[in-house]
């Protein structure tokens, strides 16, 4: 078999794998627009404080360290103990249930009935007053995630590739348990929106406001729940992405990179998400592979994917699976 | 409460009860607009009992009053013999009080089947863990129950052939059959139709009429319907409720309430010319 085939099934496999990645941070935005109608900008950085708080927790970290040494003059830092991982993934989960009670009680029950737009311009101040209050609780230094997820080059894949056809594909470990954990996570999150009690109620919620109250439906349990829900989904991404290249700023920017996924597969549809993010990782990694690096100079990553959608939007504006837009006049 | 006991016997000989539900002295007023003058009137249980008027006569700030999405500004709500509080319109729903709305507010994405489920979303009692545990916990036996009491309201209103549609593409007629299909879902104490027969042609408003008599009589619903369209409402209803410019002008039996020189004048216009 020609080089280039293996090469382009190497680089497939691993694309389809990022994409696994990018979807998971998709799948944050898509649960809270279906239910709420919100692009939440912050959902980047709720995976971003779920890491830290994560790391942080693990570490014993004292939360507010800074803030507290400051102000009564002690060198706090540590508390004198670790949490296994597991825990500490518990509690970050408590965490992010708060979080969403925070939410909810502070800044969301006093826009209903805004405009989308300022439900937006909202989004925009919490992700950022995030990104600081993170700082704070648990320090601006880069910190590395580890929790005990199995890392680097799967040596099966690379063996059983060489035997059969003379070239070892490199497979990163860590993508494979991703792409587990997405997959569980995906089909929790269909039974529980399709069968459970409370995910009727989210659907309804997501379709009809007026109708929900109705039927007896709370629409702040509901918000707290979706964004909870929303919390879980930014904790996985966070340990994830977290994992693989540490925990720090730049995580938060991983959400520009749902964006694509989302004009891709559509704002309102979790399949979309999913099948979008496997398009846009699998599409970069080829086109920078065949047409990137030797006609255009490479770095062609950077830019496709938001090409791709744009191209995308321009023949199907609702995206793969998002529901189609009828205006009636 | 006073006469709970009390009752009367319709002319069709139906048995109604005493008192389910009193509005005492209610006002509304949206600024420096009344839609509501201090309306009293009572429901009692098992009668159909409807609030008519000329349109802006403040029938649905009433129906909105009694289901919570409105608090009125003064006067009080009492059900079942307690005063109720400031509530919510799901805590109003909780509480056994469902309701359609004019302009149909149904779960348009969903299909006719899950609209009618979320109707027993009040009464579904396993939380989420436990339906994570689905066979184990019972929680599979429960949805089966709620399942099956879902498809006796849909063969009641005759709409087997729809139960996998989504509501969206279903026309008009059929769209307020599954609301109220939705509602009744719910087994609620007191029925609220906000114009039922509305936009209707004359075959679908003698299906709905059929329906609405159906319910009264096989599942004992008490029904609070409003409609501005005088001959329908006269025939269906046990007492009537008539607004006018958000004050009550005539209360009875539809009889007493046709002979009624205010309510002639609302209707035929006579007082504004």
């Amino acid at each position: 078999m020609p080089d280039i085939v293996l090469y382009a099934a190497e680089v497939t496999l691993n694309g389809l794998m990022a994409g696994v990645l990018y979807a998971l941070v998709a799948l944050g935005f898509v649960l809270i627009f279906k239910a709420s109608g919100i692009f939440n900008y912050a959902q980047g950085v709720l995976a971003l404080f779920a890491a830290l708080t994560l790391v942080g927790i693990q570490r014993g970290q004292v939360p507010f360290a800074h803030l507290i040494n400051a102000m009564t003059g002690k060198h706090y830092t540590n508390f004198p103990w670790e949490i296994p991982a597991l825990l500490a993934i518990l509690l970050t989960a408590a965490v992010m249930v708060v979080l969403a009670i925070i939410i909810e009680k502070l800044v969301l029950k006093h826009l209903v009935n805004q405009a989308p737009i300022i439900l937006f311009m909202a989004t925009i101040g919490m992700a950022y007053f995030l990104e600081g209050f993170g700082d704070v609780m648990w320090g601006s230094d880069i910190k590395t995630l580890d929790v005990g997820l199995p890392q680097g080059l799967n040596e099966m894949i690379d063996n059983t590739t060489y035997n059969w056809f003379g070239y070892g594909f490199f497979i990163d470990n860590l993508d494979i348990v991703a792409s587990v954990v997405a997959v569980l996570l995906v089909t929790a999150l269909t039974l529980f929106s399709q069968f459970s009690k409370q995910g009727r109620a989210l659907r309804a919620v997501a379709d009809d406001h007026q109708a929900a109250l109705s039927v007896g439906i709370s629409l702040r349990f509901i918000w707290i729940l979706v964004w909870s829900i929303a919390g879980f989904v930014a904790l996985v991404a966070g340990v994830m992405w977290g994992s693989k290249s540490g925990v720090q700023f730049s995580l938060s920017l991983i959400a520009l990179k749902a964006l694509p996924v989302l004009m891709l597969g559509g704002f309102t549809s979790i399949p979309g998400a999913i099948v979008g993010g496997l398009i846009i990782g699998v599409g970069e990694k080829l086109f920078e592979l065949l047409i990137g690096a030797p006609f255009l100079g490479g770095a062609t990553e950077n830019w496709f994917a938001y090409v791709l959608a744009l191209v995308f939007l321009v023949f199907r504006p609702q995206g793969l699976f998002g529901e189609k837009i009828i205006e009636r006049v | 409460m006073n006469d709970m006991s009390d009752g009367y016997v319709t002319a069709d000989g139906r048995q109604i009860g005493g008192v389910l539900m009193e509005m005492k002295n209610i006002t509304l007023k949206f600024g420096g607009v009344t839609a509501i003058k201090d309306i009293s009137f009572d429901v009692r249980a098992g009668e159909i009992r409807a609030i008519i008027g000329p349109n802006g006569a403040g029938k649905s700030s009433m129906l909105n009053v009694i289901s919570g999405f409105y608090v009125p500004t003064e006067g009080e709500v009492w059900f079942k013999g307690v005063k109720r509080g400031p509530m919510r319109p799901y805590q109003v729903a909780r509480l056994g009080i469902a309701r359609t709305f004019q302009n149909i507010a149904l779960f348009d994405g969903m299909s006719v089947l899950d609209n009618i489920l979320t109707g027993r979303l009040t009464l579904m009692k396993k939380g989420l863990l436990s339906q994570a545990a689905w066979w184990w916990s019972g929680a599979a036996q429960e949805e089966y129950e709620h399942r099956e009491k879902v498809e006796k309201i849909i063969d009641f209103l005759e709409i087997q052939n729809i139960r996998k549609t989504p509501v969206g593409r279903l026309p008009y007629g059929l769209k307020k059959r599954v609301e109220l299909a939705r509602a009744l879902a719910a087994e609620p104490k007191i029925l609220l139709l906000d114009e039922p027969m509305a936009g209707m042609n004359v075959e679908e408003k003698e299906d709905m009429s059929r329906f609405i008599l159906d319910v009264n009589d096989e599942f004992g619903t008490t029904i609070v319907l409003i409609e501005h369209d005088m001959g329908v409402v006269m025939d269906l209803s046990d007492r009537v409720v008539v607004m006018d410019y958000g004050k009550k002008i005539g209360d009875g039996t539809p009889d007493e309430v046709r002979t009624n020189q205010d309510v002639i004048d609302a209707y035929l216009g006579v007082a504004h010319d």
